[in-house]
């Protein structure tokens, strides 16, 4: 990382005498200038969704630990043997990675936080659990319900975590699309510079013939078109940058049951993400033109 | 250091040079002249790996020119200082960084006081920070000159440099063609200006070629 950023650095420092060999104006300037800016600044908020997405993911993803539990609640004499009922069922049900019987003092210590303490623990009736880890690929739950209620009738199988699996899904896919719109406006910003960059390399003809006719070589003349495209797509961008990063910093803050929408903006240490777009497109902008050029360079013999 | 071997050279239509066979040896001095239209700006093209012949075998530096790619052009034009008939310049550049180019273009540096030197010696001082669209074509004939030989250049390819000039000036370019010849420099210039060569025999064992049928021939001594 360090060396390419050495390997800029003369290409996005001030203008001095020794780059100045292409002629400074030319409507192609402001073109890659703006188109730079105005992919940026949709980069910024693709990267912003596509963080969102992924946090959301996350934290959907770990509430979803693949735990279900199953409560028997029965007459006292009926417990041991439905809940034996159960386990054994549990052993021969696809899907299923284990299964254990949380202990009667177990569910008394998860219940301590709500009733104290000072609890009178033998009066109360408390249901069994019986807590079921499931393998990668998951169990049949409207099988296993099923199955439940003709053996042990007094079985619950409480799942309340399933339903967010899809949301899970989507929020990954969006993530992804997210980075996938990264990549297409990447493109697209290459794709604009090459033709901005031949269309200075034309204009430049005569410039090109001259720069030949003193003994420069190829990498010289396409050193000299590099160092101005990149560093104006890197300005672009960096003004981009700081449009898109804006917006997002000024979206209206609320409180967290805003949800999706209001999670959009970067968070911490992702506020510095956004910073890595305008290195990224002068490195576009680099090897975009540099190809441009060589080729051009080709056809000009 | 140039030499042609049956060599030709036509731009699609018919010949316009055909059968020229002759060596430039390093450190000669050799005028081309011939008719307005005879080949003599081809015959340099065709020297500075512009142009390939058509047919038969140039060799520069020793290269046959047809081998040679872009990137081997280039270093032997760093090897040459070539004097454009029609003196290219970057119009948005200052005159001085116009002259240094050669040294710009290698990634070395021109010396400031070598080029004060050299652009005072050419009558151009005063020019020196105007950009080229404003210099007359003398002026621009000088600098051209004046770029051509500020690396010192092994060899010297001038395309009618003193076509512009009035006589003392063209005299002071003569000398300093002169002044390189004698540190060892090849020269060629390209020239129908018979005094110019008279002036020049004078001083230098120069020859002359001579454009005449599409042939490039050496004179007698009868110029
Ligand atoms: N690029 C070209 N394409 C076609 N014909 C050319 C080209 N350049 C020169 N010619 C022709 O070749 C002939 C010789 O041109 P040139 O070498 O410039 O002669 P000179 O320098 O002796 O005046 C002329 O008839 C000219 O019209
Ligand atoms: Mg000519």
């Amino acid at each position: 990382m360090r060396r390419i950023i050495a390997r800029l650095r003369p290409f996005l420092a001030a203008e001095g005498h020794r780059d100045n060999v292409v002629p400074p104006s030319g409507h192609t300037a402001w073109l890659t200038t703006f188109t730079a800016g105005a992919m940026t600044f949709l980069a910024v908020f693709a990267l912003a969704l596509s963080l969102a997405a992924s946090r959301m993911a996350d934290r959907w993803e770990g509430a979803l630990a693949r735990t279900a539990t199953i409560r028997i609640s029965a007459p006292p004499d009926q417990i041991e043997l439905q809940t034996r009922a159960v386990l054994d069922l549990l052993a021969t049900t696809p899907g299923i990675a284990s299964a254990r019987r949380i202990e009667r003092a177990e569910s008394l210590a998860l219940l301590e936080p709500w009733f104290g303490p000072d609890l009178p623990l033998d009066a109360l009736p408390l249901p069994q659990l019986v807590e079921l880890t499931e393998t990668e690929a998951g169990y049949d739950t409207t099988g296993l319900r099923l199955r439940l209620s003709a053996e042990a009738p007094g079985a619950v199988l409480d799942d309340h975590t399933r339903w967010r699996r899809p949301l899970v899904l989507a929020a990954e896919r969006l993530n992804l699309l997210g980075l996938v719109s990264i990549g297409l406006i990447a493109t697209a910003m290459g794709a604009m510079i090459v033709l901005a960059a031949n269309a200075s390399l034309a204009a430049n003809a005569q410039v090109i013939r001259v720069l030949r006719l003193v003994g420069a070589r190829d990498s010289y003349i396409v050193r000299a078109f590099t160092r101005r495209f990149t560093r104006r797509a890197f300005l672009g961008a960096l003004a981009g940058t700081a449009a898109g990063m804006a917006g997002i910093a000024l979206l209206p803050a609320a409180d967290a049951a805003g949800g999706f929408l209001t999670g959009l903006g970067f968070q911490g240490a992702g506020w510095l993400l956004p910073l890595l777009l305008p290195p990224a497109a002068a490195l576009v902008a680099f090897f975009a033109t540099r190809a441009a050029a060589f080729r051009k360079l080709k056809e000009l013999t | 250091m140039i030499a042609f071997e049956n060599v030709a050279y036509n731009y699609g239509g018919g010949e316009l040079l055909s059968e020229v066979s002759l060596k430039l040896a390093p450190g000669s001095f050799h005028f081309l002249t011939g008719p307005s239209g005879s080949g003599k700006s081809t015959f340099l093209k065709l020297c500075y790996g512009e142009l390939l012949p058509t047919a038969g075998r140039l060799t520069l530096f020793d290269r046959e020119v047809r081998g040679l790619n872009r990137d081997e052009i280039a270093r032997i034009r760093g090897r040459m200082g070539i004097v454009h008939q029609d003196c290219q310049f970057l119009d948005h550049l200052p005159m001085a960084a116009n002259v240094a180019l050669p040294a710009t273009v290698t990634g070395r540096e021109a010396p400031m006081q070598d080029l004060a030197d050299l652009m005072g010696w050419v009558g151009l001082a005063d020019v020196m920070q105007a950009m080229p669209p404003h210099l007359s074509g003398g002026e621009r004939q000088r600098a051209a000159l004046a770029r051509a030989i500020i690396m010192s250049p092994e060899v010297v390819l001038a395309d009618e440099p003193t076509g512009n000039l009035d006589w003392d000036m063209s005299l002071r370019l003569l000398q300093l063609l002169i002044e390189l010849n004698r540190m060892g420099k090849t020269i060629l210039i390209a020239t129908h200006d018979l005094n110019l060569i008279r002036t020049a025999k004078q001083q230098v064992a120069a020859r002359v070629l001579r454009i005449a049928k599409r042939r490039v021939q050496l004179a007698g001594a009868d110029l």
